[in-house]
This record gives structure tokens, sequence and C-alpha cells, in this order.
């Protein structure tokens, strides 16, 4: 792929100011089973290159399926007819600066390669999880899946750049559906599609896998008599599988400044923080710790080098409650006049990079599980995201889950179904009272995170402990 | 695209077919799926450009059947044969192996039947040098937000019974908002095979009008139910509902539908609430992905009345069903739901008193089997007293059940309908859109 890509670089005649070219080869496979049946079995391919070109201060791209000479050169000229017609329109006047030249390499750690499994023997596993989720005939669909992906990105510019980065990742999923007459309910392994993580087959096959299945089939049956979460405002414990939803719509998206910016105003919406907030704004309580991190080994967000070629690096966006930075590229952050991270982020070859955030995690406190419990007279714990909702701006946000337990005299008591909460993201993160330690820190991720135009499904990666959050408007389902 | 190009893919895609039947065995069967685009993605801040480019880009699923068991392959489609042949032989090779080690599936549908189609929608679109100028010195003055997307989209299915078809469309969507000083907007969708210059002022005009509204300072509102009309774009919204595990029959077979109490005859709908798949209007294939064509109109509610649920092939021989030509997720296509009696000139006054919501956003289940929906109002939304728009108001929540406001609460459907078109772009360009009226509904929930 090198000597394609530098070979097109050197034979470019463009009079731009900076070339790019990001090529990107991506291996998948999807596996699917319901009720242990075979319902989705292949694999995709794609190839291509997106070639972006500076002109008078424009940045132009054409992105091309085909990796010949010709046609990346046909690309790179399309791009500056592109970067031409725009010219005098330009939002900023981005400069070569904003793409620095970076040399470097980065690769996913994993154990087992994703070869070590055939597909035959990874549908036999996902029959056995479905049949395994079945205990009981009220269990009326179980599904479990199994996805891979191997992504390579070569990146090469006029200014000397040349980074590789691969990617292998898994993302696994299982789940039922329990029905009695009119009520339904479900239950997964800490929500939809939430296990996706850099490596190998050794993130499927783990000791507690089997354990887990039984559990999660015994749950949905148990929540078919279950009470209804009550109407009410109570102290409010999520666990770090719904954590992963909070901190990303609620902290994740309004901290992007491409938002800020009113770049996605006309689909996925703007903010309700304001550049003046950077470096002033109370977000939440003191105890609320967040940080960007792109270097946790395994976390399905890590990377050594976004989309530009800007160095990952950890940095804090929240500290002590008190918004530090934003979640924005180098050309926001020339644009905002802001502090951001290395984000600027495709979800492929033929999209270009935008603010993304990448893995966000909240650090972990000093609190056990039973201390936080045990502290709280009266409370709901709920996990396992099923609903999301909130405003264009970030603000006001209705969330629901799988599974809850009522908390009573410092004891966790009845199950109950259908949980939901909701609050504006001020008063929720300022009603932070305890975070947990980091025994009971998880992390989790999604594929899905939908965001740009044209629209780009981008993969991310939470962290959090368990936390405690007070008075917060809990409720039920129905009607 | 060029026609040259366009007649380069077509012979291409034609050639990988014919040359898959000579290359399968006498008990492999086999299906053939094209997505190809070649578009023009421009994305506006600010009435500047912030984003532009084109994207060239297509690609093949090669599905392999055998013994009751099937895999497929997708791959890149460049229009260069002896690459996609590669390409595509090495697929077949890989398949071959694959899917003997496979489980059997018992409700594999292979394809059958005889069906071809050819459809092509030329169009005139703007140049690629003229869309910024075109677009924005119209807006110089404005706080213009979107994205202009154009070009041909082509949808193809090939198969090994010789099946075939082939959808070309040349097609451009504007997707673009208008904001005023305090961050109110008015949102506009403009579309079309043919770029209308009159109709485009006049869509601009028309926003800047509505614009001048939104001015006056927005009224907060306490939660509780008002009175609402929806305009024909958030009907839209909340109508996509229905494609997320509601009228799909192995959703309702699964435990997995929102629409269950309504198969089950336990709720109703309102006898003014009627929708159909209409395949009429062109905009999408009406071939699915195993080649077959769905009628031209397929009544889902009638008066209120599940009459039919979106049934492919595979779900009818799993439940002894009648396939209707459903796609693989048995979701809308072509969705309409039928106008009732409220005029234009009618809306502010039937309504009285209550809420003017123009858009809805980030929809989503709060909870399925009773069908409950949240949301949030978005762009041009008013409070509306004797008749009159008062004020802008500030974004509310709502969560409330499909029974209610397609059911008892449901007041009226306007007599004219919108065409909503589909303007999102993840992984390729998506077609088609919902043709829908506005409605009138009482007692609509607010919480926040």
């Amino acid at each position: 792929m090198w000597s394609e890509l530098t070979q097109a670089i050197a034979t470019l005649d463009i009079p731009a100011d900076w070339i790019g070219i990001r090529a990107v080869k991506k291996n998948s496979s999807t596996r699917h089973v319901r009720d242990g049946l075979p319902q989705n079995n292949g694999k995709s391919s794609t190839m291509g290159a997106m070639l972006e070109v500076l002109v008078n201060g424009c940045l132009g791209y054409a992105a091309t399926n085909s990796l010949e000479l010709p046609s990346l050169q046909a690309a790179a000229q399309t791009a500056y007819q592109q970067a031409l017609a725009a010219s005098k329109w330009w939002i900023y006047p981005f400069q070569a600066s904003q793409r620095p030249k970076v040399v470097g390499e980065y690769s996913s750690p994993y154990v087992e390669a994703l070869d070590t499994l055939s597909p035959g023997e990874i549908n036999y596993l996902l029959v056995r999880v479905c049949q395994t989720l079945k205990v009981d005939e009220k269990i009326v669909q179980t599904t479990a899946s199994a996805n891979t992906t191997e992504r390579e990105t070569w990146f090469v510019s006029s200014n000397g750049s040349e980074v590789y980065q691969k990617i292998v990742s898994v993302e696994t999923h299982y789940g039922a559906i329990a029905q009695d007459g009119a009520i339904v309910q479900q239950r997964s392994n800490n929500g939809w599609q939430a296990h996706c993580y850099q490596g190998g087959w050794e993130l499927l096959k783990q000791d507690e896998l089997w354990p887990r299945v039984q559990q999660v089939g015994e749950q949905a049956i148990e929540l078919l008599t279950a009470a209804e979460c009550p109407n009410t405002r109570t102290n409010l414990v999520l666990a770090p599988d719904q954590m992963m939803l909070q901190i990303h719509e609620s902290v994740g998206h309004p901290l992007e400044i491409d938002r800020i910016l009113g770049d996605e105003r006309n689909y996925a919406g703007g903010s309700f923080v304001k550049k003046s907030d950077f470096g002033n704004l109370a977000y939440g309580s003191p105890l609320m710790n967040i940080t960007f991190d792109p270097t946790v080994p395994g976390q399905f967000a890590s990377y050594g080098f976004d989309d530009t070629g800007a160095v990952a690096t950890r940095e804090y966006v929240i500290k002590a409650g008190v918004l530090q930075r934003g979640l924005g590229s180098l050309e926001s952050q020339a644009r905002a006049g802001i502090s951001g991270v290395a984000c600027a982020r495709a979800s492929s070859w033929n999209r270009p990079p935008i603010d993304r955030m990448a893995n966000l995690n909240l650090e972990p406190g000093n609190a056990t599980v039973e201390e936080m419990i045990g502290g709280i007279e009266h409370g709901v714990y709920m996990e396992s995201n099923r609903s999301w909702s909130i405003d264009d701006r970030r603000y006001k946000f209705q969330f629901g889950c799988e599974y809850a337990k009522l908390i009573e005299n410092g004891k966790l008591t009845k199950t109950l179904r259908n949980p939901n909460y909701r609050a504006t993201t001020p008063e929720f993160w300022h009603s932070l009272t305890q975070v947990g330690n980091t025994d009971n820190w998880q992390m989790y991720g999604t594929a899905m995170c939908g965001k740009g135009e044209p629209n780009q499904a981008i993969w991310v990666g939470h962290g959090s402990p368990v936390c405690v959050f007070a008075n917060v408007e809990v409720f039920g389902g129905g009607h | 695209m060029k026609l040259a190009e366009l007649s380069t893919l077509e012979t291409s895609f034609n050639q990988l077919i014919e040359t898959l039947l000579i290359k399968k065995k006498e008990t492999e069967q086999f299906t053939v799926r094209l997505t190809s685009e070649e578009s023009q993605f421009t994305r506006f801040n600010h009435a500047k450009v912030r984003q532009t480019g084109l994207v060239a880009d297509g690609s093949i699923e090669l599905t392999l059947m055998e013994d009751e068991r099937s895999s497929f392959r997708s791959f890149p489609f460049t229009g260069n044969w002896d690459k996609d042949w590669q390409t595509a032989y090495t697929a077949l090779l890989e398949l071959r192996e694959e899917i003997t080690f496979l489980p059997v599936d018992p409700y594999l549908v292979l394809p059958s039947g005889n069906n071809t189609s050819r459809e092509i929608n030329s169009g005139q679109l703007l140049a690629a040098e003229s869309v910024v100028p075109t677009l924005l010195e119209l807006v110089a003055e404005l706080d213009f937000t979107g994205m202009y997307a154009g070009g041909v989209v082509i949808k193809a299915y090939g198969d090994s019974q010789g099946q075939k078809h082939w959808f070309a469309t040349d097609i451009f969507t504007l997707d673009y908002s208008l904001f005023d000083n305090c961050g109110q907007a008015v949102k506009g969708i403009f579309a079309g095979n043919n770029w209308d210059e009159t109709a485009y002022i006049a869509k601009i005009n028309q926003a800047k009008t509505q614009l001048q509204l939104l001015s006056r300072p927005a009224k907060q509102l306490t939660r509780g139910q008002y009175r609402t009309y929806f305009a024909p774009a958030a009907v839209a919204d909340l109508l996509g509902m229905l494609s997320w595990s509601a009228v799909s029959e192995a959703d309702l077979q699964q435990g997995n539908s929102a629409l269950a109490m309504l198969s089950r005859q336990e709720k109703q709908l309102s006898p003014k609430f009627s929708l159909k798949e209409n395949f009429e209007q062109g905009f999408v294939p009406r071939f699915n992905q195993l080649g077959e064509m769905v009628a031209p109109e397929l009544p889902l509610i009638a008066q209120g009345i599940l009459v039919n649920t979106l049934v492919n092939s595979r779900t009818a021989k799993e439940y002894g069903k009648t396939a209707n030509g459903a796609n693989s997720s048995e979701t809308l296509r072509a969705p309409e739901v039928s106008p009732g009696n409220l005029e234009f000139e009618q809306i502010l006054g039937s309504l009285d008193t209550g809420l003017y919501v123009s858009n809805l956003h980030y929809l989503n289940w709060s909870d399925r089997p009773t069908g409950r929906i949240t949301g949030m109002t978005r762009y041009a939304c008013f409070w509306v007293e004797n008749g009159e728009i008062v004020a802008p108001i500030e974004n509310l929540r709502f969560d409330e059940s499909l029974y209610r406001f397609w059911g008892e609460n449901l007041v009226e459907f306007t007599n004219f309908q919108e065409f909503i078109p589909e303007v999102g772009t993840y992984e390729s360009r998506q077609l088609g859109g919902s043709l829908v009226p506005g409605m009138l509904v009482n007692d609509f929930t607010y919480t926040l």
C-alpha cells in the first residue's frame, strides 16, 4: 500500500498548499443467531482512499474505491476542483499547520487472532448461547451475535506524514425477550451491542460467559413479575453499563467543538455549552473527573493518531467538576480558540474527518458498591440501557434501562421493571454524590455513534464506575 | 456520473451475473446486490462552506446458498472488470468453503420467480462547481446550515434464477436550517431529480417569513397535556418509529412489536388513521433483497385496523404467512398516511390553543410493548392562543403512546399531504421518503 500512496503523492501535480491521502482497508465479519438458528453470516470488505487538498484556505476532498494510480490522480484533481470552487466561501482559512507532519504506527493488542475461530465454531457457540438463554418457555426470543473488524489505515501527506494503524476488534451481544400475555420484557448482556473492545477471540471465550448467559435469561423471566418502577424523585444508582450512555450523550456530545461552532446544527444539533465556558464552567459536582483517553489498552476507540495525523494523548476534559477542554480537532481548536484533543475521525475512507469522541471515561473515585448502596435509605439502582433520547442542545434527556432494583434502608430489595429517569444535563451531573472505585470501574463501547453530514457511524468507548446521583426523577412504563 | 460511466457499470454488473452463472455448481444458488453512487457532498455552516467533496463508491453483496446454508461476501465494485471479477471469484470460493461448516437454516429462502426491471431516472442537477455559488448567494445574509447531496445512486439485483433489476436515479437533496440570533431555527428540505432555481428561491423566501415569527421571546410551558398540531415533517418522524419494531411480522411473532396490542385487538387506533405502502411514485426500487417485486400498493392499517404487516419470504416460511414483498428488515419503504379533512387555512383555528410542532428530534421507544414514544420538539414550534401564533416555545420533551395520539386523541388529519424525502447518508445515500399529512391531536403529553 505504501508504494501506491507515496508514488501518488510524489506524482500529483496540483498547485495546493497541502495534500493528504488516507487509505482504509476494512475486513469485517458478522455472525448472528436467533433462537438457535443462523440468521446472518458473512464478511464485508471495503477499501478506498480519500484525498484532501488545501487550496487558498479551503479543504476539498474526493474519495474513490479504486487505488490505481490514475484513479488517485483523478481524485486529487477532483479534490482540488472542489476546494477551488468553494474557496471564496470558506468558513475558516485553514492552514497546513492544522495537518502537521507525523510518522508512526499503532496496533491493537490481542491474544487470539480473528482466524483462530472458524465461522462454524462461532455459530455453534452462538447457538449454545441461545439455548442457554432459554431458561423458561416464556422466553419468546433469544439472540446472540459476534462481529469482528480488522481495519488498517495508511496516511501520507505532502509534508511528509506516514502513519499506519491497525485496529482489531470484537463486538458480542446476546439477550432474551420474555413474554407473559401483554407483559413483555427484554434483558441483554449489559445493553444493546455494548460489549465492544479491541482484541481477539479471548474477549468472547471468558470463564464467566456461561453463568452470565444463564443469568440474563433468568433476569428476563424475573422482570415479568417484577414491580413497576415507581414514579418519584429519589437517589439513583447507575451501573457502569448505563453510565456509558450517560457519559456519551450528556458529556461527550455537548463538548464536541464542531457542535459548539454550529457545524452540526442541521443534523445532530448544537450544544448548551458555549466557547466561554471552557476553563470556567462547573459542569458537575467536584467528584466528576472525565478524561479523553485513546491510550487505554483494549478499549474500543483506542488509537495512536487521529485521521488528520494528530498524536493521541490522554487529557482531562473535566477535572473536579470544572470544564477544562473540548472534544475538538486541530481544525476546530484553531477555529474556536479552545484547547481540544486528537479527535478528527472518519468512519471510513469515504467520509471526511470530523470531531468525534473516542474513549471518554469517568475516572474512578473511592467508594465500594457496598458503601454506596449501604448509605442510601431509599433509591433505585438501574442497569443496561434500553432507551435513549436527548435534545439537540444535549440539555434535556430521558433514558430507560432494562433492569432495576429498589434500594431500601441500605439494601437492594425488589426487582423493578421499565425503569426510566429524566433530568437536565447540568442538574444531573451536579447531583453526583458518590463515585465508585477501581474495583467497580468497567468499560463498554458502541460502534454506532451517529453524527455528521454526510452521516457517519463511528466507534467509541466509555468506562465508568458505579455512581450515585441524588434527587433524580425516576418513573416506570405503561399507558 | 456520466452516462458512459453508468453504462460501463451496468455492463460490468451484467457480466458479473453471467459469469457467476457459469461458475456456479448445479446445487448452488446465489443472489447479487449492487449499491453504487457518485455523490457531491457539500456541507454548510453560517452560509459558508464547512466541507466539500465527491465520493465515488460501489459495493457488491454476493450471497451463496447450498444445502440449506448460506453466507455472504460484500466487496468493492469499481467497474473495472478484471479487478472486480478477481475479487468476486475469490469471494465465491471462500463462500463455498465456509457454508459447509455452518448450521442448517431451515427458513432459508432461495431466489425464485422471473422478475426483471430496468428503471433510469435521469436528472438535471447542479454542476459541481455551481453548487456553492448557486446555494449561498441567495442566503449570504442568513445563518444557513446544512448539506447538499447530489448525484447518481444505483441499486441493482441479479440471481441464479435469472431475475435482474437495475434502478439508477439522478437525485439531489438539500437539507438545511436557517437560524436566528437567539438560536431558534426553521427547517427545510428541498429534493428532486431536477434543480429548480425558482422553487429554491421560493423555499428560502418562505423560510425567511417563518424565521421572523421566531424572533418573539420564547414561551416556557409547564409539563402537562396540550392540544397539538403536528406538521407533516413531525408526522413523518412519528411514522418512522413504525419501522423500528412495529409493522414487522417477525417482530410481532417474536414478542418485539409496538403494535402487538393492536394486532391482538386489545387496543384500537382511530378510524381516521390509515397507512399503506405506496410505490406508485417511483422514488425507491420496488424489488427487495430476493428480487421480489412488491405490489404497487399494500394497505397496512385501514381505518385504525391492522390489516397487514410487512412479511418477507423468510418470515412467511417460518410462521406460515404469505409474503408480501417486504425487505429483509421488514421496514417501511414508501409509506403513505391517508389525508383527512382539515384544511390548511383551518389549522390554527382548529388548534385554537395549544402547540404547533413543525419537527421532532431523537425519537425512541420509552416502553415499546405499550407503544410509548419519547422525543423532543425541534425547530419552528409555536405556542398558539385563540387560533393565532403567540410565541415560539422552548424545546419540550414528549412521552406519549401511539395508541393515544393515533387512537382516542386523534382529532383530524389535514386534507393535504407532503412528501418528506429520506435524506440519510449512513454507508450510502438513502432513497425514498414518506407521504404524510399534518395532524391535530388532543392532550399530547409533554414531560419536561
